[in-house]
């Protein structure tokens, strides 16, 4: 028998124990977000908002301003939600259609109101009150408790909120306040180390290795963590936040909305 | 460790008494095809892209070895002027480094010193566009002559000693989207090199030129044409005329088949195999050439009417092994983009084994001629490895000491591929749709570069080094790292392993059982393939992150 043989022999062996291995892996990304070509009914409320300041003046409310154009039905020019967003973006040489900036979170939702306009009966949407977002964002939801909103609220126990709309989609906001668990992106898992000598820091990771990690505590305390001393290192996959679906109105969600969504950060920085 | 220390310094002296080993009667011819045949015979130098032609990136220095890794210490640095990501592996020989600086510098310096004899830098032209980084990863040498293959498909000729360009030549059009960014490989009298551009619909080749004055030998075209076997895989249509299969790493050679193997890429466009049907040879395919005359011996093919961008460019790794009846198996190693480590018999490409090394999911096995059994996931489900590969560029490693197969790989690590129609235009980029992030909403794996700050986290994926013992396709050991890895490997007799990270760490482990025996941070991305040299007895380990070159040796 040559060592040919032998390698065949052993690769039988070692394809029934990769079978076993594959079907009893869990798949950690199956359990994650929607699917493509599927839009949240956040994003197409807020892309009608979009579109009643910045397309309906030469689309019209129908999508049918332009003559000869039915954005509502077709987009020849863009077959793609991809090309779409370049197209809104880049705008059309040598037509009226300029190009635009906007931010990936606009873009997301126009993309979702252009797509469903025809089948979405607009008089049904509940647009928020931005002002009445802020109150209840500062007062009945207390959100400052854990977030850090401008120069108020706590540091190291949750994402941020001053520039939450440059980063997160409509969708995806409305998502992490009715369902936190499943609309928590992985960075934004809490952590919990116990260090050598027992005691315990709890905080958000901003950065990690093999070897560190670089965390803000529940206090605000910057810690780099070398974790090979530590004694337990652990992510918390549960969201600490409580979802707001029995505590607040439907009205009241959207107007936290969009408040939220007017949260862009220090205007002229990006 | 002082017998080997001696036996290191004893060949040195051999060395300078012969004033190089490239001196033949007193002359200095430089490096020749038969010096870069008997690569380990003089361990001290690195003669060509990998180390040897077996493409094994192991050298047998052992100077450096378990009792001593814990003092290695920074020798020098080279800062690069380019901000370009660091994919080279330099050349030495004979107490001379010659390094490639991205895009398309090239660089001679004191290897024990750092100290540089001089610069050439070429600008490539406007018209060069490169898919994915205006990179570089190294040198062929003949004589005293420098091969260089640019970003804007020029293969250049440059003078070891002086630094000044001797010919060049115009291998394909830049505007076109052709580009080259490997290392060309020598044999014999000839430069061989590969064109790159599968992301723009090219029609990719393997070319030989002649090394003294760069008239083209033979060129292999990776996609068949008309009337030739293989073409009818593309459908029947213009497929074949853009169909892409670049290829962009450097391959290896058999000397007793004159068989050079090479890797080929992607076909195109990328993510839409319905515009392409068929198996796409010789699209992510390993193909022997005869070398002096391009000539096909054999293809394996390891993704056919692939959907996933799969390149299939790694490095083949050629090794003998034993067989127990005395006989030496002509084996090649292939840790696969697509996420499979195979084994094939190189005489004929005939496939011997092949099984995952990472979780995969589009294919369920592979049968007995190696052709995978596939498995598309549903519409807008991950499919695993994702569009980077279970490994990709990163150059692997094989001990003949310890009889594993070394490779970087990215673990737990999905795409969600989209298919649109796409259309053809010259220097346009043909894709046929995107790969989209496996956990929507969360940060994206870079591809390519990576910044100071990992927030995609374990949830995006892992990286590993793995260990596998290529007679039974088991995973022998595994090093475990928090983030991917984009680092080649290097071993060494000495049974120690070098590589890097994306986190900018830079390891020595236990060749035999993964163990870290030590580590610095260097502050950068490893993107390179580490590699090892001697000057005057004292052997230095190479890496490269960020933006600069850092040897490593003992205290004096």
């Amino acid at each position: 028998m040559t060592q040919g043989t032998c390698f065949i022999a052993m690769r039988t062996l070692c394809i029934v124990t990769t079978i076993l291995f594959l079907t009893g892996l869990p798949n950690p990304a199956l359990a994650q977000g929607d699917h493509v070509g599927q839009y949240a009914q956040a994003d197409i409320e807020y892309g009608l908002r979009l579109y009643r300041t910045t397309c309906a003046v030469c689309h019209a409310e129908s999508g049918a301003g332009v003559p000869g154009t039915d954005i509502s039905s077709a987009t020849p020019r863009a077959q793609t939600d991809f090309e779409l967003v370049a197209l809104i973006r880049n705008g059309i040489e040598g037509t009226a259609m300029p190009p635009g900036e906007y931010a990936d979170s606009e873009l997301t939702a126009l993309v979702a109101y252009v797509r469903t306009m025809a089948e979405l009966d607009a008089s049904n949407v509940q647009l928020g009150d931005a002002s009445r977002g802020e109150s209840l964002v500062m007062g009945k939801g207390d959100c400052t408790s854990c977030h850090r909103l401008g120069n108020a609220g706590a540091l190291g126990m949750a994402p941020e909120l001053t520039a939450i709309a440059a980063s997160r989609t409509a969708g995806a906001l409305q998502a992490a306040l009715l369902d936190p668990n499943q609309a928590m992106i992985p960075i934004n898992r809490p952590v919990q180390a116990v260090l050598s000598d027992g005691t315990v820091v709890s905080g958000r990771r901003m950065n990690e290795d093999t070897y560190t990690v670089q965390l803000i505590d529940d206090a605000g305390q910057l810690r780099s963590l070398d974790k090979t001393t530590l004694r337990e290192f652990t992510v918390v996959e549960e969201s600490p936040m409580p979802s707001y679906a029995e505590t607040l109105t439907t009205q009241e969600i959207a107007d936290v909305m969009s408040y939220l969504l007017t949260l862009r950060g220090v205007e002229g920085l990006d | 460790m002082v017998k080997r220390a001696v036996s290191l310094i004893g060949f040195m002296a051999l060395c300078v008494l012969f004033a190089s080993p490239g001196a033949v009667s007193g002359q200095d011819v430089g490096v020749t095809f038969d010096r870069i045949l008997n690569a380990e015979n003089e361990p001290e130098n690195w003669l060509t892209y990998s180390g040897g032609y077996d493409s094994q990136r192991h050298s047998t220095l052992d100077q450096i070895d378990s009792d001593n890794v814990a003092d290695l210490e920074l020798k020098w640095v080279y800062q690069a002027e380019s901000l370009d990501v660091f994919q080279t592996s330099p050349l030495v020989v004979d107490g001379i480094m010659y390094l490639t600086e991205a895009p398309n510098t090239v660089v001679a310096l004191d290897a024990k010193l750092g100290r540089v004899f001089w610069r050439y830098e070429y600008t490539p032209s406007n018209l060069s566009r490169p898919c994915c980084g205006r990179v570089n990863r190294g040198l062929g040498m003949l004589g005293h002559t420098l091969f260089m293959a640019t970003i804007d498909a020029r293969l250049i000729a440059i003078d070891a000693r002086t630094g000044r360009p001797l010919w060049f030549k115009q291998i394909a059009n830049p505007d076109e989207g052709y580009a080259m960014t490997l290392a060309p490989l020598i044999i014999k009298d000839k430069v061989i090199i590969g064109v790159a551009g599968g992301e723009y619909g090219v029609r990719g080749f393997i070319a030989a030129y002649e090394a003294d004055t760069g008239e083209e030998a033979w060129r292999f075209y990776t996609i068949p044409g008309p009337g030739e076997p293989g073409h009818e895989t593309w459908g029947g249509g213009d497929a074949w005329m853009h169909g892409g299969a670049s290829v962009w790493l450097t391959g290896s050679y058999d000397p007793d088949l004159n068989l050079t193997y090479w890797g080929i890429g992607n076909p195109g466009p990328d993510w839409n195999p319905e515009q392409r049907p068929g198996d796409n040879l010789y699209s992510d395919c390993v193909v022997a050439l005869n070398a002096d005359t391009g000539e096909l011996e054999w293809y394996f093919q390891f993704t056919p009417n692939d959907d996933y961008d799969y390149d299939s460019v790694q490095i083949p790794v050629l090794v003998d092994y034993p067989a127990q009846d005395g006989s030496t198996l002509k084996l090649m190693l292939w840790g696969n983009r697509n996420g499979f480590f195979y084994v094939l018999d190189r005489q004929n490409g005939q496939f011997i084994s092949g099984d995952p090394y990472v979780f995969v999911n589009w294919a369920e096995s592979l049968d007995d001629n190696g052709r995978p059994v596939e498995t598309p996931q549903a519409e807008g489900e991950p499919t695993f490895p994702g569009v980077q590969g279970g490994t990709n560029w990163y150059s692997p490693s094989y001990s003949p000491s310890t009889e594993l197969f070394y490779l970087s790989a990215w673990e737990g690590y999905g795409s969600i591929f989209e298919a649109e129609p796409a259309e053809y235009e010259p220097g346009r980029l043909f894709l046929g749709g995107r790969p989209g992030n496996a956990l929507p909403g969360a940060p994206v794996i870079p591809g390519i570069r990576r910044g100071a700050i990992n927030n995609w986290t374990e949830a995006a994926g892992t990286g590993a080094l793995i260990a596998i013992d290529p007679a039974t396709g088991d995973e022998r050991w595994r090093f475990d790292m928090t983030d991917v890895t984009s680092s080649g490997v290097l071993t060494t007799s000495a049974d120690l392993l070098f590589t890097g990270n994306r986190e900018g760490y830079f390891h020595a482990l236990d060749a035999r059982t993964g163990d870290l025996l030590w580590r610095r941070t260097l502050g950068g991305m490893i993107a390179n393939g580490p590699m090892s040299f001697g000057v005057d007895g004292d052997q230095f380990i190479v890496a490269a992150a960020g933006h600069s070159l850092f040897v490593f040796g003992l205290p004096e």
